[in-house]
């Protein structure tokens, strides 16, 4: 029994349930660690989602439709950046009004251009060779023989951990969230990382959506992602401002989702609806338990002021 | 006071009576509705199926219909809002709240406008009013057909259902889903999972992957959300079993057999009735008998193959129509 | 010389300026997506303000509409002066009428009219249970609240959906397949509609329209909260932990104790949202599977509303106001030009976007004419500006 509710496929669902997490999380904690908080995420992924898919459906070409995730991604990014740290807006609210904003418009896009939805030839499975082979503990298959935006996703975490924390840009950028009077006198702009975080935050989100709509789903629907966003923006306080706490939240989360995913679908008999709640407790009991003190970035959420 | 401004008066009376009464009802013969839904028009499912209805209808009776369509009302506040003010413009003939989450709405605004007609569904209470009409769909119907059809094919004996809530409509179809597959092989092992959301695509699609991982060769699912689960079955090579709207185009592949629901035959009935001054208290099912259930059948399915299932469901709806097969578990029949 | 009080007044209304301009500015923008639709653009805007405010029953829906979307302001303002950012407020509304609505079936008609105050009681307790359990969470075990309010709003659907297909089930409907309902509230639990006569008026105002008595429920609650945060200990202490947690530390508030307490009273007001949406307008509580079905989202809008009002009760009440009419407004839209749902999010997300990008002018002007305030004005200065304790 226990050996078919952990069956290798659930560890590979969660795999790829957690890409998207993986993507719009890393991007949201670039943005936070600067201290901007970003709660757009979900409309900026749907706006992703769809760009990526139309582009593929017109042109066929995956390279393109990714284009177009980064693209509209990134002018996301840039609006958000402009409203939060040079219109200094207060940015829970702008966060939600960008939400809005991406939501409706790429429902009004789709019903527009597309009309009904269709699928579209997506990112195809990619086995890796020799290593998709690897018998011992089915790590092949959980790993190994996935589409190419899920490797993309965990290579993301290692690189993000290494610009943060090894090169100076990843200390301008901690240094601007943590103290950002003290980086503004040492010559750092402040308003420049600012941007830069948030665009990078913009484009991880589109891609994030792509990854939706071109990879793991390929079909674009109204509210495509059911407020995944959220979700990203609240795995960034799990994983505590760090690529790799961010990894473990968003793994956590979508392996309780593949397993409740499972039990249902061997037919064992529980209740759907504390099935569905599950993988939101446990995340909140797991931090109970991981619970230490946290180095939030200090300047989160508040704009700067130079001599203000 | 002499006669004749008495006169004057009454006809005033009389006048500003008339001018009480619903305006543009009976004004013309275009026999206007609005109908408010809770999801998109596009959505392949629940909202698209009366939208094409109504758009059916408005091709057939050209000039002498019109209608007008609020979608994506998933608040129910909402709804109310946009109900409330076409009762009382007095524009309408008819007034649809497509969604059983509307009926308490109706329940306490029907009353209040005893010269609007309004329909709903999916359910079959009336609330005991007469100028209410409801209607519902015997989903378990081709439900049962298309579990039959899915278990006959089935090769691996293993089947997945991707449900939204287990209620209305969508729990009727999976009911009568398991039923059918159990009556052409009792050994085939249909799974269900409801993923507690109408909408949720991510979600459905892994729900989806999880059955393709346990073996499952056929799939099938209710609501808005079964994109995601149809894209699954596309590219795995399973087989999609469909309901509520025809999925025939996103399932290009993978599609076998779709129960589609064609609201026009009641509201054409419905519309009849208005016409003859009856505003409501009767409720409607659709049914294969009726044909308001209709069984599509999707253009992948190779020739040969849908010779044989078309004898299938001609044999089904068959005994179904005769009142032979019980197309739901008896504990619920 | 003018007097403070008119200078104060006159503040306001300067400061009214740009977000008016913000508006106009989004629906602008707004236009250019009008026209792509070919939609008519002054049959459009007409519609929306027809729709919000042109006739007394285009009011009332636009007050009814506010209702909820107020009360989660009040309680927002609460926790934001506390520095705890509750983004919970659709859990706490599910909550508080799940409770409502259980103990007013439960009590039904046997206790008469008490029934009302003991189903807002219960509505508050358990709202305000689940948002002071984001809040212990917080203050006890370091869990970031922003992180447990989202979780906790799945999970507070999921119970909803548990109960109303199972204990709550509406026993007429138990085996018809019908949606997960509970049964109608008892009449005399009703809150009754809000109807007022004013002189030299003939008919009464607001006759056979949806307004409720929920509205004066929550105008109430703004002058209670305004009082309790501003004029009592607890209020300043909740404050003052909002404005320096360190400092309070130090002067021996129990810091983890007013989080915990901001997170009740934000929970609580959102929990009477919940069970006063049940009392006054749905009378039974029914799930479509989200939460929003329910809370019409109200649980996001009132934290807009609460920072377009400054973090101010008495601010919160126009700014719900404001945003009741945008979204009857656009709804109304919606039906007279044919335009599809997404524009009108589109719009609503425009117009919040351009609102929140007008403070900074307002905010501009007050620095400019601040001076060094004493310490009490410091934390009004700071939260007028609309910034958002961290």
């Amino acid at each position: 029994m226990i050996e078919s509710i952990l069956a290798p496929s659930v560890f590979a669902s969660a795999i790829r349930l957690a890409t998207p997490y993986v993507f719009a999380s890393v991007g949201e904690m670039f943005g936070q660690r600067s201290g901007v908080l970003n709660l757009g995420v979900d409309g900026i992924m749907l706006m992703g989602a769809f760009f990526s898919y139309y582009v593929a459906l017109l042109t066929g070409n995956l390279l393109l439709a990714l284009l177009a995730a980064v693209l509209v991604g990134a002018l996301m990014g840039l609006a958000m950046a402009f409203i939060s740290v040079t219109l200094k807006a207060e940015q829970g609210i702008s966060g939600i009004g960008v939400y809005l904003f991406g939501l409706g418009m790429s429902e009004l896009l789709f019903q527009k251009l597309v009309g009904t939805p269709r699928s579209v030839d997506g990112f195809p499975r990619v086995a890796i060779p020799i290593l998709s082979d690897i018998q011992f503990l089915s790590l092949g298959e959980i790993f190994f023989n996935h589409n190419l935006l899920v490797y993309v996703a965990f290579a993301l975490i290692p690189i993000a951990a290494f610009i943060l924390n090894r090169t100076p840009f990843g200390l301008m950028i901690r240094a601007v969230g943590q103290h950002p009077e003290a980086a503004d006198a040492m010559g750092v702009s402040v308003v420049r990382v600012r941007y830069i975080t948030v665009i990078i935050g913009g484009i991880l989100a589109g891609v994030a959506g792509a990854s939706l709509s071109t990879a793991l789903l390929k079909v674009f629907q109204q509210n495509l992602t059911s407020g995944l966003g959220f979700i990203a923006v609240a795995l960034v306080y799990f994983g505590r401002w760090r690529p790799f706490g961010v990894l473990a939240g968003a793994l956590l989360f979508s392996f309780v989702n593949a397993l409740q995913l499972q039990i249902s679908a061997l037919g064992i008999d529980v209740p759907s609806e504390f099935a569905v709640m599950a993988p939101y407790v446990i995340t909140i009991i797991a931090l109970v338990f991981a619970s230490k003190q946290t180095e939030k970035p200090t300047a989160l959420t508040k704009p700067f002021d130079r001599g203000g | 006071m002499s006669k004749r401004i008495r006169l004057v008066v009454l006809v005033m009376f009389a006048l500003s009576a008339l001018a009480l009464l619903p305006a543009a009802q009976a004004q013309d013969d275009v026999f206007r509705v609005a109908a408010v839904a809770p999801s998109a028009t596009n959505d392949l499912a629940f909202s698209q199926s009366m939208f094409d209805a109504l758009t059916l209808i408005d091709e057939e009776m050209g000039d002498a219909f019109e209608f007008t369509f609020q979608e994506g009302t998933f608040i129910v506040d909402d709804a109310a809002v946009a109900l409330r003010e076409w009762a009382a413009s007095g524009e309408y003939d008819l007034v649809i709240a497509h969604g059983s989450q509307y009926g308490a709405i109706i329940e306490e605004l029907a009353p209040e406008f005893p010269d609007v007609s309004f329909a709903w569904g999916t359910d079959v209470n009336t609330f005991g009013l007469d100028n209410v009409y409801a209607y519902t769909a015997a989903s378990d119907q081709g439900g049962y057909i298309n579990g039959y059809v899915a278990a006959m094919l089935s090769e691996s004996g293993n089947i997945g259902v991707v449900g939204p809530i287990e209620v209305g409509d969508a729990k009727l179809y999976v009911d009568g889903f398991k039923t059918g597959a159990v009556a052409a092989n009792a050994d085939v092992a249909v799974n269900v999972t409801y993923i507690q959301s109408f909408s949720d695509v991510p979600l459905a699609t892994e729900a989806a992957n999880a059955f393709v991982a346990n073996g499952a060769d056929i799939l099938t699912g209710s609501a808005q959300m079964v994109v995601g689960p149809i894209a699954v079955a596309n590219e795995n090579g399973l087989k999609w079993f469909g309901t509520q709207s025809s999925q025939a185009e996103l399932s290009e592949e993978a599609g076998v057999l779709f129960q589609v629901y064609r609201w026009d035959v009641v509201l054409m009935d419905i519309i009849a009735k208005i016409g003859e001054g009856t505003l409501g208290g009767e409720s409607y099912v659709l049914t294969l008998e009726n044909g308001g259930l209709e069984m599509v059948l999707s253009e992948a399915v190779a020739a040969e193959d849908a010779e044989q299932i078309q004898e299938w469901v001609d044999m089904l709806s068959e005994g179904i129509i005769a009142g032979e097969t019980m197309t739901l578990p008896e504990a619920e029949a | 010389m003018v007097s403070t009080t008119t200078r104060a007044f006159l503040d306001r209304l300067f400061n009214a300026v740009p977000l008016l301009i913000a508006v106009i500015a989004a629906l602008v923008v707004a236009s250019f997506l009008l026209a792509a639709l070919n939609a008519d653009i002054a049959t459009a805007y007409g519609a929306m303000f027809q729709g919000a405010f042109g006739t007394v029953n285009a009011t009332a829906e636009t007050l009814v509409k506010a209702i909820p979307i107020l009360f989660v302001a009040i309680g927002i303002c609460v926790a934001f002066r506390g520095n705890v950012v509750n983004i919970g407020g659709e859990g706490q509304m599910i909550f508080g009428a799940l409770a409502g609505v259980a103990v007013t079936l439960w009590i039904g008609e046997s206790l008469g009219v008490l029934v009302v105050p003991l189903a807002l009681i219960a509505g508050f307790v358990a709202g305000g249970f689940f948002g002071g359990l984001a809040g212990y969470l917080k203050a006890f075990f370091n869990v970031n609240e922003i992180l447990s309010t989202i979780m906790l709003n799945q999970v507070a659907v999921q119970i909803m959906n548990y109960l109303l297909n199972g204990p709550l089930l509406d026993p007429a409907v138990a085996g018809s397949n019908n949606i997960p309902k509970t049964a109608r509230i008892a009449e005399i639990a009703e809150l009754p509609r809000l109807v007022f006569g004013l002189p030299g008026m003939s008919e009464p105002l607001f006759d056979r329209t949806r307004l409720h008595y929920g509205f004066v429920i929550a105008v109430v609650l703004a002058i209670v909260i305004y009082i309790l945060l501003w004029r009592t200990a607890i209020g300043y202490r909740i404050r003052a932990v909002g404005y320096n947690e360190r400092a309070s530390r130090y002067a021996g508030i129990k810091v983890g104790r007013q989080m915990v307490l901001a997170m009740f009273l934000a929970g609580g007001c959102a929990g009477l949202a919940g069970v006063v949406q049940i009392l006054g307008l749905q009378y039974r509580l029914q799930t479509d599977g989200s939460p929003a079905g329910f809370t019409g989202g109200a649980g996001f809008n009132g934290i807009v509303a609460a920072l377009f009002g400054g973090l101010n009760p008495f601010g919160a009440i126009p700014a719900s106001i404001f945003f009741g009419g945008l979204l009857v407004g656009a709804q109304n839209m919606q039906r007279a030009v044919g335009i599809p749902a997404a524009l009108v999010t589109t719009i609503n997300g425009l117009i919040v976007v351009f609102v929140v990008s007008s403070q900074i002018f307002t905010q501009v002007r007050n620095r400019r004419r601040a001076k060094l305030p004493s310490q009490p004005e410091r934390v009004e200065a700071r939260a007028t500006t609309a910034e958002t304790p961290s």
